[in-house]
């Protein structure tokens, strides 16, 4: 970290407000940091805190109800609040480098990334041919493999983790003084997810680049950055060097988001009895096979002679990084995808080739819930209407007996049954999981597929819901398989895993042993990724 | 400023739909009654938009077109509207043999021009308002299909419909739930969209005659009749015409705002 009398960045007392039918909410209170060239600050909190409008501020793109109260924002000296958009486009992307969210929806679908990148820099005025050269070396530089001919792929043709970096590389594309990440890795599998930070932070010491890492994942501050904001509803409640305010945190606040944040470290708590070991499998599957090749675009299989079980009132985790075959076999599981081959017994019945009238009769039995509760959940019906559509589907009850399970259902998920008849957008992420998780209990499966529950949620509301399955597994006897990428969780809730590299499985056992005594290089390079280790 | 010409755009919109359901409250005049001693006369107090050869008073001519003129218009929106939605439907939701198939059907409504295709049905079918709205709603059928197949496509694809279906909430009834309402929304402003290429369509054929036959009044029949006339009596062409240039932009500018608070939705 270097020391300069003055810093690059200043913010000082920004007060925001968001405008509403029901008058001012405030999106942040009076924040105050500074930043200086060649350092990492890392702003942690949960969604709400303000991170996000604190980001959205700092590039000049607050949402049209976002009023600015009052502060500053000093770049090299020079304020930022109050620019017209003119003069906004020559510091955004030039002077400041902006890395968004969402690598899903933030590239343009039908135009090769590459030439992307390239517009990137000509829109600020450098010459085309200076542009490409340029664009190549930046692909390399993020980490990028066989750089000229992923130049002319298009968005869809790349990975989650790839497409991210191809966004951090058109944040970097001018050389920004500053670049502000927001959640860069949110939605990454270990290993992408140290590549991507690597990547960031080799160029803030490399360019002497200030960088600011918008995340809600505290081991990632710890490792990654200088210092550390933690935000509360739109305060800074503690700020300081990263060891020292995630090792001795003074907030209580502070402290509730490290205890809630689970560690790879931590045991594998399930405990079996050999009674209930010795129960038949719930769901068997042996050697399944899944390929989307075609003549026209070969390639290897997406699912590979993949064999597990899952335990009756148990939990299997499927394990792997992003692309690894993890959800396709969910997919074939739920029968949403065709197998091309291998053999599925769920309670001993076989449920490959089963017809579309078994299927609906299985339905009951076998139910999911879904990645992003801000997705799965149709925003237009009502949490009754949601969370009562499989029982209309299978015409249980009347309309108010229905109205009733719903409300026990609610009751069951600890979501405040006055909520009944609001949509999901008045819901935080936590409990839109949570109605989710409902209506997959509506028709009381036996068993219920999870793919990825967690992954769009804050650490706190992680542990939340963790505590919610764990608790509903005792109590209505649920099998689970649960597919992750995040190790910590995975130790906590499983009782068997299973590792999945490329569409075929490399390792799977009992949690502990998975664990403790991984067999195959990619499992302890896994381990060994994860971003979950404390390395102080 | 786009305020006002969103207000303005409702009120020339609604004028016109009040002149097509209750002509008698907007005009006193017969429009059918010809005054032989006040032939082409130019607007003013008496005839705001001045008389045509016969003496019959224009605005009230016009404003009892509005009934023919609109009524076709609604019409033909309608029948686009209805076929396309289920073509879309069936197409985006299905795929497959089928979509390829209507698909291409589409394509060859596509290639044939409008007009040209809505000549050659009324040739067919006769002339007459209702086949006028027949013949120009077919030849907007294709871009509703396409409009919507693209939409449930869209839909088709997205978590929570994949949800429903794990849920075994039947076809039929995810369609009516979750992936029609979205679709509205764009259907709707393209709907408004359409309604001012039908006023102008249904105008032009009824101008070439192939619409309700002399004395009724027809908006594109007014301005057919008056281009004998165009240099001594400019108001005999002049005002229908103008009036038919309101609708139309009116409708492009509800079209617009319709799909402008789209953009905000999304």
């Amino acid at each position: 970290m270097s020391v300069q009398a003055t810093p690059l960045l200043q913010v000082s007392n920004l007060h925001i407000d968001y405008h509403s039918a029901q008058g001012d909410v405030p999106g942040v209170t009076g924040i105050s940091f500074e930043l200086h060239a060649g350092e990492v600050l890392a702003i942690v909190g949960e969604s709400g805190s303000g991170k996000s409008t604190t980001a959205a501020a700092l590039v000049g793109l607050l949402a049209e109800s976002a009023r600015v109260r009052g502060g500053s924002i000093r770049l090299d000296g020079r304020e930022l609040l109050g620019l017209g958009e003119r003069q906004w486009q020559q510091v955004r992307g030039v002077r400041i480098g902006f890395v968004p969210q969402d690598p899903g929806l933030s590239l343009d679908p039908v135009k090769r990334v590459g030439a992307q990148l390239v517009e990137a820099m000509t829109v600020h005025g450098l010459p085309r041919a200076v542009a490409r050269d340029r664009s190549l070396g930046l692909l390399r530089e993020v980490g990028l493999p066989a750089v000229e001919q992923l130049a002319r792929r298009y968005p869809h043709e790349l990975s989650g983790g790839m497409r991210q970096r191809v966004l951090v590389a058109m944040g970097l594309a001018n050389r920004p003084a500053l670049v502000i990440a927001d959640e860069p890795t949110s939605a990454l599998d270990v290993n992408v997810q140290r590549q991507v930070l690597d990547c960031l932070q080799g160029l803030a010491q490399e360019r002497q680049a200030a960088v600011i890492l918008i995340t809600h994942d505290l081991d990632v501050a710890l490792q990654r950055a200088d210092r550390v904001l933690v935000m509360h509803r739109g305060r800074v409640v503690e700020s300081g060097a990263a060891a020292q305010v995630l090792r001795q945190p003074r907030h209580a606040y502070t402290r509730a988001l490290l205890a809630a944040a689970p560690s790879a470290q931590a045991a594998c708590v399930r405990q079996r009895s050999p009674a209930q070991w010795a129960l038949a499998p719930i769901l068997e599957v042996s050697g399944l096979h899944k390929s989307f090749a075609t003549w026209r675009q070969p390639g290897p299989p997406a699912v590979d002679d993949v064999s597990f079980e899952v335990p009756r009132g148990g939990t299997t985790s499927l394990v792997g990084a992003s692309g690894s075959g993890k959800s396709t076999t969910a997919r074939l599981l739920l029968g949403l995808e065709r197998a091309d081959g291998g053999s599925v017994r769920f309670n001993g019945r076989e449920l490959l080739g089963a017809s579309r009238r078994d299927w609906r009769e299985l339905r009951r039995q076998i139910q999911v819930v879904y990645q992003n509760p801000y997705a799965s959940l149709n925003p237009r019906l009502s949490l009754a209407q949601i969370i009562s559509e499989p029982l209309q589907a299978f015409a249980v009850g009347t309309a108010a007996t229905r109205r009733q399970r719903v409300a026990d259902l609610l009751a069951q998920v600890h979501v405040p049954a006055t909520l009944i008849d609001n949509r999901p957008d008045s819901l935080s992420g936590g409990q839109r999981q949570r109605v989710a998780i409902a209506r997959a209990l509506a028709l009381e499966p036996e068993l219920v597929v999870l793919d990825e529950p967690l992954s769009a949620l804050d650490v706190l509301v992680q542990q939340q819901i963790l505590e919610l399955l764990d608790e509903l597994q005792q109590r209505l006897g649920l099998s689970y398989l649960f597919i992750s990428h995040d190790l910590a969780v995975v130790r906590r809730i499983s009782d068997r895993v299973v590792v999945m590299q490329g569409g075929r499985v490399v390792e799977q056992g009992v949690c502990e042993e998975v664990f403790s005594r991984p067999v195959h290089g990619f499992t302890q390079g896994l381990l060994g990724a994860a971003v979950g280790v404390p390395q102080l | 400023m786009k305020r006002l010409f969103l207000v303005l755009a409702i009120a020339i919109l609604l004028t016109a739909v009040g002149w097509a359901l209750w002509p008698g409250l907007f005009s006193h005049a017969d429009p059918l009654l010809g005054v032989p001693t006040q032939a082409l006369q130019a607007p003013g107090a008496q005839h705001w938009f001045g008389t045509d050869q016969l003496g019959r008073d224009l605005y009230s001519r016009t404003v009892y077109g509005a009934g023919l003129s609109l009524r076709a218009t609604l019409l033909a929106v309608l029948i686009a509207l209805a076929s396309g939605i289920v073509l879309g439907v069936l197409s985006g939701f299905f795929g497959g043999w089928l979509d390829a198939g209507l698909m291409r059907l589409v394509e060859v409504l596509m290639a044939v021009p409008a007009l040209l295709l809505a000549m050659a049905v009324i040739t067919v079918l006769g002339f007459g308002t209702l086949n006028i709205a027949l013949a120009v709603g077919l030849s907007a059928v294709a871009s509703f299909a396409r409009l919507v197949r693209g939409e449930v496509l869209r839909w088709r694809v997205s978590t929570f419909v994949e949800a429903a279906s794990a849920c075994a909430v039947r076809p039929w009834t995810v369609i009516a739930r979750h992936i029609l309402p979205p679709v509205a929304g764009p259907v709707l402003a393209l709907a408004a969209l359409e309604f001012g290429s039908a006023v102008l369509a249904v105008s032009a054929l009824s101008f070439l005659g192939f619409g309700a036959p002399p004395p009724q009044p027809e908006w594109g029949l007014l301005v057919a009749e008056g281009r004998n006339y165009m240099v001594t009596a400019w108001w005999y062409t002049g005002l229908p015409g103008l009036v038919v240039a309101a609708v139309v932009i009116a409708a492009n500018q509800l079209a617009r705002a319709l799909q402008a608070r789209q953009g905000v939705y999304r």
